[in-house]
């Protein structure tokens, strides 16, 4: 029934959308900036892409910094484009894709402050996706409870917070653990969104969500085994809308090395195909470009159905995936050491 | 869309617990044999009927006019922005949608033009302040009529809307589907040309006030 009244509102950004994805570099154009030897040379051949001249008024020589920006700088003005124009729900949708961005910047300004660095320096660092007026009087919080009551009660990441509240003080192992916290709420409020968007954008949203639990799951148990986390703080952290719930995060709250992680996705058919053939040769892909490739699948699976808001979405994620493909050939050719040149991720054929 | 579904069944809920109301209050009130639906049925005038029918024709291939040419129209204007060849080729979806609207006209005029005056009855002193068959069974004919008419053309607009939609989205990435897609929308079409075909059928014999 989405179909019947989805484009009233939605219907231009849906047509947009698509037509921006199309834009969306394919393999073609990655093997043409893969031989590319100078930074100007692959600043010439993204200009025959639908990046056109946004990299026209940088100075000759060129910096991967500088690429960066730019690139960043034009999802931005994408995305702004749309959110202006937007009415609900597809606004809501909009600003809960940019709160995950908004949870890093604050992260990033808390353990920032904690370093004694100035506000002022670290302001240029935040995602401009995740920006917001508070964001600046972030420096004068010292303890979670006052973080909350002075600076985000006024925000949009103030209901993600109230979990969070109870932690002492803020110190290095805690910052990690309100990050996790908070993006265990933003997934579960982002879920029950798509969930009363409709049937389409659940079914295009859904496996996206769950997948980006799991990981969530899988990367907290990886990067906690030499730490001081406890098995139960451990599970608090554990999204539950993924597929791992309930049994699967059980396991996992037991493991103590990765062979034991790796065993616990095998009982997931989709999952087990991602541990295998992972290593650190040569030739192996690393953990983290499975989970890449198959969020790349899982995205465009989205533009397969129409009338659905998941496309909006897909586009952001699929564009951030470009982004650090572009970055990643950049830094090989700035750096001259092309033999690794290859593991971009490609998106479309 | 949950709003609507609500309020459709808000209004069904009304309207039935309104009748329930009125009919128990007549017959407890001893009014009861006033509650005759028969009575309603036989003794509301022709014309009501068959200017029902002439509303409900029009009215409704328009809504599923408009409602197709919002949602092709949308997406052509998304679509255009980054393709913008698309832009007079899909003007062709907007056309088969208005199409349907001047079905929705079409029937209108001639259901209207089998409305005409008549006298009750061809005897009025054998049978007085009665209404002659004919011209009752006109005014459901007409009534028929355009019932079909108008929620045929209803549905044909949404359907070609929302096949014009994705032919627009098609075309902007590879310009060879847009044929194709076409030939789904012509057949989308024919609904609503099976619709006035019947329409036609079901008022053929439609005669008011037939000569005495």
């Amino acid at each position: 029934m989405g179909s019947l009244w989805f484009n009233s509102d939605s219907g231009y950004f849906e047509g947009l959308i698509r037509g921006l994805r199309a834009g969306i570099l394919k393999v073609s154009d990655y093997t043409n900036l893969c031989q590319c030897e100078t930074l100007d040379d692959l600043k010439l051949h993204l200009q025959t892409t639908d990046y056109g001249n946004f990299l026209a008024n940088e100075a000759s020589p060129l910096a991967v910094s500088v690429i960066d920006e730019k690139l960043k700088e034009k999802l931005v003005s994408e995305f702004q484009h749309i959110r202006k124009q937007s009415v609900e729900p597809l606004s809501t949708f909009l600003d809960f894709i940019s709160y995950s961005y908004m949870i890093d910047n604050v992260i990033l300004l808390i353990t920032g402050t904690l370093r004694e660095k100035e506000i002022s320096e670290l302001l240029p660092k935040c995602h401009p996706l995740g920006m917001f007026p508070e964001l600046k009087t972030l420096s004068i919080a010292t303890s979670p409870a006052e973080l909350y009551n002075s600076v985000l009660v006024d925000t949009p990441l103030a209901p993600f917070f109230m979990k969070c509240v109870s932690e002492q003080d803020l110190d290095e192992l805690n910052i990690e653990i309100i990050r996790n916290t908070l993006y265990k709420e933003y997934l579960e409020s982002f879920y029950e969104l798509c969930k009363s968007l409709g049937e389409s954008t659940l079914d295009v949203m859904g496996p996206i969500l769950q997948f980006e639990a799991d990981r969530r799951a899988i990367n907290i148990t990886i990067n906690s085994f030499q730490t001081a986390l406890t098995r139960e703080d451990r599970v608090k952290l554990f999204p539950t809308i993924g597929r791992l719930y309930p049994e699967g995060l059980a396991k996992l709250a037991d493991c103590s090395d990765s062979d034991d992680v790796a065993r616990v996705a095998e009982y997931y058919a989709e999952y087990r195909q991602l541990f295998e053939g992972v290593g650190t040769a040569a030739g192996d892909k690393t953990l983290e470009d499975k989970f890449f490739e198959y969020e790349v699948h899982l995205n465009k699976l989205a533009f397969m159905q129409q009338f659905q808001y998941g496309v909006f979405y897909a586009y952001i994620k699929l564009k951030e995936q470009e982004m650090r493909n572009i970055v990643w050939i950049s830094e090989c050719i700035a750096q001259r050491h092309k033999a690794k040149i290859d593991n971009y991720i490609p998106i479309f054929e | 869309m949950s709003a609507y579904c609500t309020g459709i069944y808000g209004l069904g809920l009304a309207t039935l617990t309104g009748l329930t109301f009125v009919g128990l209050f007549m017959m407890l009130t001893g009014w009861g044999y006033r509650f005759d639906v028969g009575q309603f049925l036989a003794e509301t005038s022709p014309y009501m009927w068959a200017s029902l029918g002439v509303a409900i024709a029009i009215s409704m291939s328009v809504v599923g006019a408009a409602w197709g040419i919002f949602i092709t129209g949308s997406s052509i204007l998304g679509g255009g922005v980054m393709a913008p060849r698309i832009k007079t080729k899909n003007l062709i979806s907007i056309i088969f949608c208005e199409a349907v609207a001047i079905y929705g006209i079409i029937m209108a005029i001639v259901f209207h033009n089998n409305i005409k005056g008549f006298q009750s009855h061809t005897d009025p002193y054998q049978y007085p302040g009665t209404v002659s068959v004919e011209n009752i069974a006109a005014g459901y004919q007409i009534f028929g009529g355009g019932l079909t008419t108008g929620f045929c053309n209803l549905v044909c607009g949404v359907c070609v809307g929302i096949v014009g939609s994705g032919a627009a989205l098609a075309d902007a990435q590879n310009g060879s589907l847009f044929v194709k897609v076409l030939i789904i929308e012509i057949f989308g079409s024919a609904i609503g040309l099976f619709g006035i075909i019947i329409a036609i059928i079901q008022t053929q014999g439609a005669d008011m006030g037939k000569a005495v």
